[in-house]
């Protein structure tokens, strides 16, 4: 790698006006981001945002980087584009739970299956805000907005068993109020080689405002928030008197840790090959008013995409008559004309 | 095993048409193929046209199932695969039933006797066995047991009956060889290296297409026997070419004058995926090929290869650029390169998947949303994808925009002789990145400007990775120039009009309106696309009947030639003969106020030359009255 000059915060941010709604948790996401950006050692040359459509999908202009605003939900298969072209490149993609689950719904699942190397961040606020607070993929049943005005009937999203039910190599999940633990989640998708898919829990405060307030506030966060560690058992609570079991069945349950003891409590474990825990503790809060964790739910290695397709290519040429036009257009039986 | 018996010496003619017609699993597009090749090698013209189900297998003996390839050989120059088969091979009764319509009157009728019993008759829709109730007395009817001696002679090497009858298409393959004089080396080659490792078909191949060819002797068939002699092409080497190979070579080629690798993103459909597979194949000219969840990631997949410094396809037919349409868009705004490729076929919606149309020129034309101008290349004949695709690169990485590429099922499938270019000779394609900031901000420091344009409008293409050219591209409006989102009114407008005017600027760049035939004819006959050979043939044969034609074949057709009103304009008459209900003669109208008549099909078939000659007759008597 080429020498890369130390930069700060600053340097990631573009000269352009942020726009967002003042009070909206984008802000303190873009904060992480040109936060931990500079502690990568890359270079701003070598870095791109491709976002889709939506509040979230305005971050590549905020961005002192390569970038490209696309269309809506589309975003995953730019960057797997891309990806395959420039393997060079450290790539995000970034939008909402509507660009991503919704109308992307499709591209999401399949970048995350192929494994492709790009980092992909799920703004997830419940609510459709650019278009103005019609319910999302995410909302809970029972929303009402402008367009559900006695109640959405809809199944809601989990974003992270949608990954892992994608056959996504590293899935995370963090929260707009926790810079620190923003950065970290970013870092570690960055360095996950593969798809990584980092859903972060975003307060829309114009048409969702306080959605994740009961796990997500100062106050609340010791109950409320499980923070995933890998190779400690899962507990929290303020006194972490409170810890996860995995059940006969294979499900996920909150328990007492005075009740069942310490060894009883299930060992995180991101590198399990069997995503059957990981969705299991997906499974463990129906939304963000329950207990809910946070951390990394699944890091495995898996080929990546853009680099087997380069492997192959590459033995496809070491071939001495590789790339003879000549040869090409005679492959077939050919014959003289005198 | 039979021994190959010499060929006799047969009655010359010019030419003959030839149709294979049996069931989806007779293996006729194999069958019509290697005739195909065969004669090639041998040195006549041809032109073939496949035509099957869109089922891969429909039931067994019906006539959804009749698959067919048709193919006109010559000893002359042709272009197109015949108005009608002089020669029908029928391996069962719904072929017969079917395809005997297109049959000349008198024309030869080779049938599969042992497929005539009653359970096929009757799924065919015949009451009465057409081989012995005297309806086909006015051909000439020869009636083999194929089955039966492929089977018997199967037999004596120990292949099963059931595995023996898939090689019956082999045994037509060899009578219908012996009868048009046909060399067997290519076909007996060509069985030795497809079913390589496979003794037992191989074997079974040999041995039922020897038969057949011997049958002819045998069965006294002598009087049939017709020689074709080479056609006399201009000197030079050549291959049996059809459309979508053609096309992929064309990109691999642009991909090498341009050095830039090709990223393909596609999704599968008919009748584009063999570009697909053919660029899959040639991973050793650094084509990636991307076989995406969709139409639209298949797309959006290349814009983003393009954005990253590669010459980007996308391949689909007509449903698939419905779908990739806003993304289409996104690139016309990002004014990055980008081919999209399509195969069309008839339509609207699923429509006929496997046969021929012409009906998407609105839609590449007009179908996005806003105002959204791209250039629209079309190719008119299976070899001419190969240049054609060269020249949709050539325009989409020198003006830095999305170019359609027009073709059709028809091409795609068909194919023809093709001297081989010399590629040396093929104009290289020059393409510069960006490497340097092109501006001043007003603190004095050098900045880079993504949207700043050179004489022709075209903005530079900065790739990633670039030394301090980061710059962020997007689908909103942006400022000319600096590129920052923008929502101002005139600006708009602005980008609006340059977006138009780039585009209409390549008219510059492209060569001047051909007018084949008699340039000085009273009545022209405009065409674009695969009607090319039909168009051809007919105006050929109405000058040999004194009546000149002039022939105008557009492959430009945005923008237009800058002379084509005027050109158009020193007609008395022109016709548009269209695969559809009126598409290019709606803009020939809009455009240039000219009263150009339509002539349309949209019967899942290319025009035959007859048709367009009927057409072309009309005028003349109207000139008359």
């Amino acid at each position: 790698m080429t020498d890369v000059q130390l930069t700060t915060k600053k340097d990631w941010a573009t000269d352009q006006e942020v726009r967002w709604c003042p009070g909206c948790g984008d802000y303190s996401i873009l904060t992480a981001m040109q936060l931990m950006l500079p502690d990568l050692n890359v270079r701003r040359e070598d870095t791109v945002f491709i976002s889709g459509i939506g509040c979230a999908a305005r971050f590549p202009y905020y961005m002192n980087t390569y970038g490209m605003h696309s269309i809506h939900g589309r975003a995953p298969a730019f960057a797997t584009g891309l990806a395959m072209a420039r393997p060079d490149l450290k790539i995000w993609v970034v939008g909402g739970d509507g660009d991503m689950l919704s109308i992307g719904g499709n591209h999401l699942i399949h970048a995350l299956r192929r494994n492709v190397n790009v980092n992909i961040l799920l703004f997830n606020n419940m609510i459709y805000g650019l278009t103005k607070g019609q319910y999302s993929p995410t909302s809970e049943t029972g929303k009402v907005t402008k367009s559900s005005p006695v109640g959405s009937i809809d199944q809601p999203f989990n974003a992270v068993s949608v990954a892992l039910g994608a056959e996504a190599s590293f899935v995370a999940r963090t929260h707009d109020m926790d810079r620190q633990h923003m950065q970290e989640m970013f870092r570690k998708a960055y360095d996950h080689p593969g798809a990584s898919l980092v859903e972060i829990y975003q307060n829309c405060n114009v048409f969702n405002d306080g959605a994740f307030d009961q796990v997500s506030k100062r106050a609340n966060r010791d109950a409320m928030l499980i923070n995933l560690e890998d190779g400690a058992p899962i507990r929290f609570g303020a006194e972490q008197e409170r810890g996860v079991v995995i059940d006969a069945s294979g499900e996920a349950q909150i328990v007492d840790v005075a009740d069942v003891g310490e060894d009883a409590l299930v060992v995180h474990d991101a590198a399990r090959p069997n995503p059957a825990v990981a969705f299991a503790l997906s499974r463990l809060a129906g939304g963000p008013t329950e207990p809910t964790p946070i951390g990394i739910f699944r890091a495995v290695e898996r080929t990546e995409y853009a680099g087997a397709a380069t492997e192959q290519l590459a033995a496809a040429q070491a071939s001495d008559s590789a790339g003879d036009l000549n040869a090409l257009l005679r492959s077939n039986p050919t014959w003289e004309v005198g | 095993m039979t021994d190959v018996v010499d060929a006799p010496a047969g009655r010359d003619v010019d030419r003959v048409v030839i149709r294979f017609a049996g069931d989806s699993g007779d293996g006729m597009q194999l069958t019509g193929d290697r005739f195909t090749s065969a004669s090639a090698l041998f040195g006549n013209d041809l032109a073939t046209l496949p035509e099957f189900p869109a089922e891969i297998r429909a039931p067994a003996g019906t006539l959804a199932g009749v698959s067919a390839f048709q193919v006109q050989i010559s000893s002359q120059e042709i272009s197109t695969p015949g108005d009608e088969p002089t020669v029908l091979v029928a391996m069962n009764p719904a072929a017969l039933k079917s395809d005997l319509s297109r049959l000349a009157p008198g024309g030869t009728l080779i049938v599969n006797e042992d497929a005539f019993e009653e359970r096929n008759l009757e799924k065919a829709g015949y009451v009465d066995n057409p081989l012995e109730d005297g309806s086909l007395d006015g051909y000439a009817l020869i009636t083999v047991p194929m089955t039966k001696l492929t089977r018997e002679v199967c037999a004596e090497l120990g292949v099963k009956p059931r595995d023996a009858e898939r090689s019956k298409n082999f045994f037509a393959l060899g009578l219908v060889s012996w009868m048009y004089t046909r060399p067997l080396e290519p076909t007996l080659d060509w069985i030795q290296s497809k079913f390589k490792g496979r003794d037992m078909v191989i074997a079974a191949n040999n041995a039922a297409f020897k038969a057949g060819h011997a049958y002819g002797e045998t069965a006294e068939l002598g009087s049939h026997v017709v020689t074709i002699a080479p056609a006399k092409l201009d000197p030079g080497t050549y291959t049996n070419i059809n459309g979508n190979t053609a096309l992929s070579w064309g990109l691999i080629t642009a991909s090498q004058k341009s050095n830039l690798p090709i990223f393909l993103g596609s999704y599968p459909i008919t009748p584009a995926s063999d570009i697909l597979h053919e660029l899959a194949k040639h991973k050793d000219f650094g084509v990636r090929t991307f076989q995406a969840e969709d139409e639209i990631a298949a797309v959006s997949s290349a814009i983003g290869a393009a954005y990253g410094g590669h010459l980007a396809v996308t391949t689909t037919s007509g449903p698939g650029v419905a779908l990739k349409g806003e993304a289409i868009g996104l690139a016309i705004s990002l004014e990055l390169p980008l081919i999209v490729v399509d195969i069309q076929r008839g339509g609207p919606s699923t429509g006929l998947p496997t046969k021929t149309e012409a009906s998407d020129l609105m839609m590449a034309m007009y179908g996005r949303h806003g105002e959204s101008p791209m250039p629209i290349v079309a190719s008119y004949s299976p070899s001419h994808c190969y240049w054609a695709a060269i020249e949709a690169a050539r325009i989409a990485l020198t003006y830095k925009t999305p170019v359609m590429l027009l073709s059709d099922g028809y091409l795609a499938n068909s194919s023809e002789p093709w001297k081989l270019p010399d590629v040396d000779d093929i104009p290289s394609i020059d393409v510069e990145f960006a490497s340097e900031p092109n501006q001043t901000n007003e603190d004095g420091e050098p900045v880079f400007w993504p949207y700043m344009r050179d004489e022709k409008l075209t903005r530079p293409w900065a790739i990633p990775g670039t030394d301090g050219l980061m710059h962020r591209i997007g689908g909103i409006e942006k400022a000319d120039g600096t590129g920052n989102v923008s929502y101002d009114p005139a600006n708009h407008a602005l980008m609006t009009s340059i977006r138009q005017d780039r585009i209409a600027l390549i008219a510059d760049d492209i060569p001047p309106t051909s007018v084949e035939g008699d340039p000085n004819a009273k009545v022209a006959v405009v065409g674009w696309g695969s009607t090319w050979g039909a168009i051809k043939g007919a105006v050929r044969r109405l000058d040999e009947a004194g009546k000149p034609v002039a022939h105008i074949h557009l492959t430009h057709l945005n923008p237009f030639p800058k002379d084509l009103g005027e050109v158009l304009r020193r007609y008395d008459r022109i016709v548009v003969p269209e695969l559809n209900m009126g598409q290019l003669v709606r803009l020939l109208r809009a455009e240039f106020l000219v009263d150009a008549q339509p002539v349309n099909k949209v019967m899942g078939q290319p025009f035959t030359a007859a048709e367009i000659e009927q057409a072309l007759l009309a005028e003349f008597e109207a000139l008359e009255a």
